[in-house]
């Protein structure tokens, strides 16, 4: 149990996905002006990663290692991940429509996003059991949605302050997305 | 069309540089350019696949049903960067293990599947092939551009050579993550400042 605790841990806090190991930065970036965004991000992101990390992890041992076609690993996990992220825009469209209107373009961009890909390499690379992998995927998402959330409530604060013209927007995110990784940067020294 | 091959080249290079103009494609931008070279190889192996999947796109467009467009664009993209992988093993093996994961990655670079989607579904082969060479090109220079201040500040050398006397101390603030983000925003902030003289 010991083990897994320390995997959580070190997922969420000391190797952030964000903010540590650089993944996941466009969605980051772009859907933390306003924390409604923010939060049915994080959740889909939550959701997708969970999904994409079991099913990688299982076609990655049981199909590319059994068949011996580990050279496409790539294109298998993206088609994966594409055809889920389907699903759940799909799955969204109908149920949840306001969620839907409010991710917008961000949304099919899961797809692309490289935290969901990322994780699931990462997973296979660390040579993961499936208990580990599965809570690998879970521990990174959260990681991503705390990081995604915290940044939002620092970004929403920003925008009313009086901000130098050329450092607006974008610029002044990164800045203050380094403040935030110098935070979680503390968390290196914990395990 | 109005703008002729020429600009279709260079916009890339200044006017819409990623990643400074178009916000896209960041991850590999923070992460591999805690050095002049890694950044270098990102840029040209990412150059690589645009320049491929843009032609192949283009070459296919009218083939493509448009509702299954982002599928077949992200098995044209992913089958280049296998091949980018597999030639990266064979050939720059030190640097494949710099960049690691960053390879298969650039497979979800938004900044390739944007210019497929933007600009090679709707151009003819040469000028798709421009465009991604320009846009190629000019992620090359910021990656590089980043790559050398990180690591001039962060490790005192550039492209490996020293740059600084013996008695410089590092600023290993600069090559950690939060430096990264810092270090890029500042000079998306100069790069406004310069477009708006």
């Amino acid at each position: 149990m010991g083990d897994i605790f320390v995997l959580i841990i070190s997922c969420i806090f000391i190797n952030n996905i964000v903010l540590a190991q650089y993944l996941g930065n466009c969605p980051f970036l772009g859907t933390s002006k306003k924390m409604e965004t923010a939060v049915g991000m994080a959740m889909a992101v939550i959701f997708v990663l969970t999904m994409a990390g079991i099913i990688t992890w299982i076609i990655n041992t049981y199909f590319l290692v059994g068949l011996g076609i580990e050279f496409l690993r790539t294109i298998a996990f993206i088609l994966v991940i594409a055809s889920l992220v389907q699903f759940v825009e799909m799955f969204l469209k109908k149920s949840i429509p306001a969620l839907y209107a409010g991710l917008g373009i961000f949304l099919p961009l899961i797809t692309t996003n490289c935290a969901v890909m990322g994780v699931c390499l990462i997973n296979v690379q660390e040579e993961f059991s499936f208990v580990e992998a599965l809570i690998s995927s879970i521990a990174y998402a959260v990681g991503f949605g705390l990081a995604l959330i915290l940044f939002t409530g620092v970004r929403e604060r920003v925008i009313l302050g009086r901000v130098p013209k050329p450092l607006q927007d974008t610029s002044i995110g990164l800045v203050t997305a380094g403040v935030i990784s110098l935070a979680f940067f503390a968390f290196k020294g914990m395990v | 069309m109005a703008k002729t091959l020429a600009q279709e080249f260079t916009k890339g290079l200044w006017e819409e540089i990623p990643p400074f103009r178009l916000v896209l494609g960041l991850c590999p931008v923070l992460a591999v350019t805690k050095s002049v070279e890694n950044g270098l190889g990102m840029g040209i192996a990412t150059t690589f696949v645009l320049v491929c999947s843009n032609f192949l796109v283009s070459m296919l467009r009218n083939v493509i049903p448009s509702k299954i467009r982002i599928a077949c664009f992200i098995i044209i993209i992913a089958t280049f960067v296998t091949v980018v992988e597999l030639l990266m093993q064979a050939f720059a093996y030190p640097l494949y293990l710099q960049l690691g994961i960053f390879i298969p990655l650039i497979v979800v670079n938004c900044i390739v599947l944007g210019r497929a989607e933007a600009f090679a579904s709707k151009n003819n082969p040469v000028f798709s092939v421009a465009d991604g060479l320009g846009i190629g090109i000019g992620f090359t220079l910021s990656l590089s551009a980043l790559g050398a201040v990180r690591e001039v500040l962060g490790e005192g050398t550039f492209y490996g050579m020293q740059v600084f006397g013996p008695s410089f101390e590092p600023f290993t603030f600069m090559v950690e993550a939060p430096g990264a983000f810092v270090c890029l925003g500042l000079m998306l902030c100069l790069m406004n400042l310069a477009g708006s003289r």
